[in-house]
């Protein structure tokens, strides 16, 4: 089926709201660095995971694992132990980067289906049919780096499902290749499971703005009425000759409910909401407007004109001054 | 004539009393009403260390510490200072908005620790807040859904 919505759940909670909001499936993850939102207190251990998917499983949902950081040589008993804990759990999918790691699940658990995380950075089909041949990987979610066109070429030329990223914060889009906030931290996103470790943040209210600061750098000031954005290097305002401006890119979220008909048409098998790191306030919110807007556009695709309310629900939910359609839409390849 | 003098047990028992009112008031409160279904998780990362809470219309602020047995009103600085409108907060206890939003548009302030404030922040996003509410007295139970529903 088409267009299956995969929602974020940071806690059991969050996976209810998902699920009872209208998500075809969740994503979810341990609680340790073997998945990209490693924040203390969030995830689930196995005990919250068979509830989360006792309650997806009774209501016909599935539930998928982000397995997606890349495992070090030293812990990598803790990255193959959470594949034998996925296995076990009855998971309906792993989403992993790391092919070493897709090779220990194909080897051990032949029917556990696996997915390519947009950590593991293929934007070819090429790449993609690679992991199809090597691991058998079912489903591949893609960065945001490619445009819709590009897109539709790998679609084309890949018999494995192609997820897409819809709606939630846009990152510096090097996915599974950043290592900019450990020359801060000293802890890379990708074999850490963070951009920015909360141990390193300060906020700080000055007379001059809301200052963020990643281990002493200061990463911005925000004048009186300004929104604020997540504390990462990459989206910070820096002076370059003189000038004061976000050096690397704007704090910006990615929205592309305008793009649902072009995606339904081109075979998109799934879109993704990125925010595993929101409550459950956000996941109910964010679940809602896609549900609606997903049974809208496959209703009727050549009528399809997102309503305003739902830009303006999402809008709110928003990172940074704007959404964007990101490198979807860009007339630059 | 009247004796205007405070007589001394009198003045013996307002020493005593605690410095911070609104800080003590809302620990006893909270322990009582909400201590029972809150006492479960798991406070371990957060006992001992020190919270203020502002609730910025109303010019109110709260300090106190968590122990293994409940909330415990404290005079130190504060590590985590939270900060918000009566209604903000409301909408937050309520799950109407979300707190990386609140925090975006500048309506929820966290300074402090922010380790500290994602664990509490995470702690909360995963109470389910009808567990809390079915263990609140029928009549407390029923002012806190319309109070949550008003915001």
């Amino acid at each position: 089926m088409p267009l299956e919505l995969v929602c974020p759940a940071g806690s059991l909670m969050a996976l209810k709201a998902a699920i009872d909001n209208g998500a075809d499936a969740v994503y979810m993850g341990f609680r340790d660095n073997t998945n990209a939102r490693a924040f203390p207190g969030l995830n689930f251990d196995d005990a919250q995971a068979a509830e989360g998917l006792r309650y997806a499983h009774d209501r016909g949902r599935k539930v998928l694992l982000a397995l997606n950081t890349y495992p070090q040589s030293d812990t990598w008993q803790r990255w193959t132990g959470a594949v034998d804990r996925a296995a076990k759990l009855g998971m309906d999918a792993v989403i992993l980067a790391d092919a070493g790691l897709m090779r220990y699940a194909v080897k051990h658990y032949p029917a556990l289906r696996l997915h390519l995380s947009v950590q593991g950075s293929a934007t070819s089909y090429e790449a993609v049919n690679f992991y199809r041949e090597h691991f058998g990987v079912q489903r591949a979610v893609l960065p945001r780096v490619l445009s819709l066109p590009q897109v539709e070429n790998v679609v084309k030329n890949t018999p494995v499902e192609i997820e897409l990223f819809g709606f939630g914060g846009l990152c510096v889009m090097v996915e599974g290749r950043c290592l900019l906030s450990s020359y801060c931290t000293g802890e890379s996103p990708n074999s850490a499971g963070v951009c920015s470790p909360a141990k390193s943040v300060q906020w700080k209210e000055t007379s001059t703005g809301l200052e963020s600061r990643l281990n002493g750098v200061l990463l911005d000031r925000y004048g009186k009425d300004e929104k604020a954005g997540y504390p990462t290097l990459c989206k910070g305002r820096f002076e370059v000759s003189g000038e004061t401006y976000y050096a690397l890119e704007e704090p910006t979220s990615l929205n592309t409910l305008d793009l649902l008909p072009e995606m339904l048409k081109m075979g998109i098998a799934a879109i993704k909401i990125e925010g595993r790191q929101r409550s459950p306030a956000y996941v109910t919110q964010v679940t809602r407007v896609w549900r609606a807007a997903i049974d809208a556009v496959k209703k009727n695709a050549e009528s399809f004109v997102p309503a305003p309310g739902w830009m303006a629900e999402l809008n709110k939910l928003s990172e940074g001054q704007s959404h964007t359609l990101g490198a979807y839409h860009r007339p630059w390849k | 004539m009247l004796n205007l003098a405070v007589p001394p047990p009198v003045a013996t028992l307002v020493s005593r009393l605690p410095v911070a009112p609104p800080s003590l008031a809302f620990t006893v409160a909270a322990n009582r009403l909400l201590w029972p279904a809150l006492q479960t998780l798991d406070w371990q990362p957060l006992v001992g260390r020190r919270y203020a809470i502002r609730v910025k219309d109303l010019g109110l602020g709260v300090r106190f510490t968590v122990t293994p047995r409940g909330f415990s009103p404290t005079q130190g600085a504060p590590e985590l200072t939270i900060s918000a409108t009566a209604r903000d907060f409301l909408l937050l206890l309520g799950r109407r908005e979300d707190p990386d939003t609140l925090f975006f548009s500048r309506r929820l302030v966290s300074e402090g620790d922010t380790e500290l404030g994602l664990i509490v922040k995470n702690m909360l996003d995963a109470l389910d807040p009808e567990c809390v509410l079915a263990r609140l007295p029928a009549p407390m139970a029923s002012v806190a859904r319309r109070l949550l529903a008003s915001a």
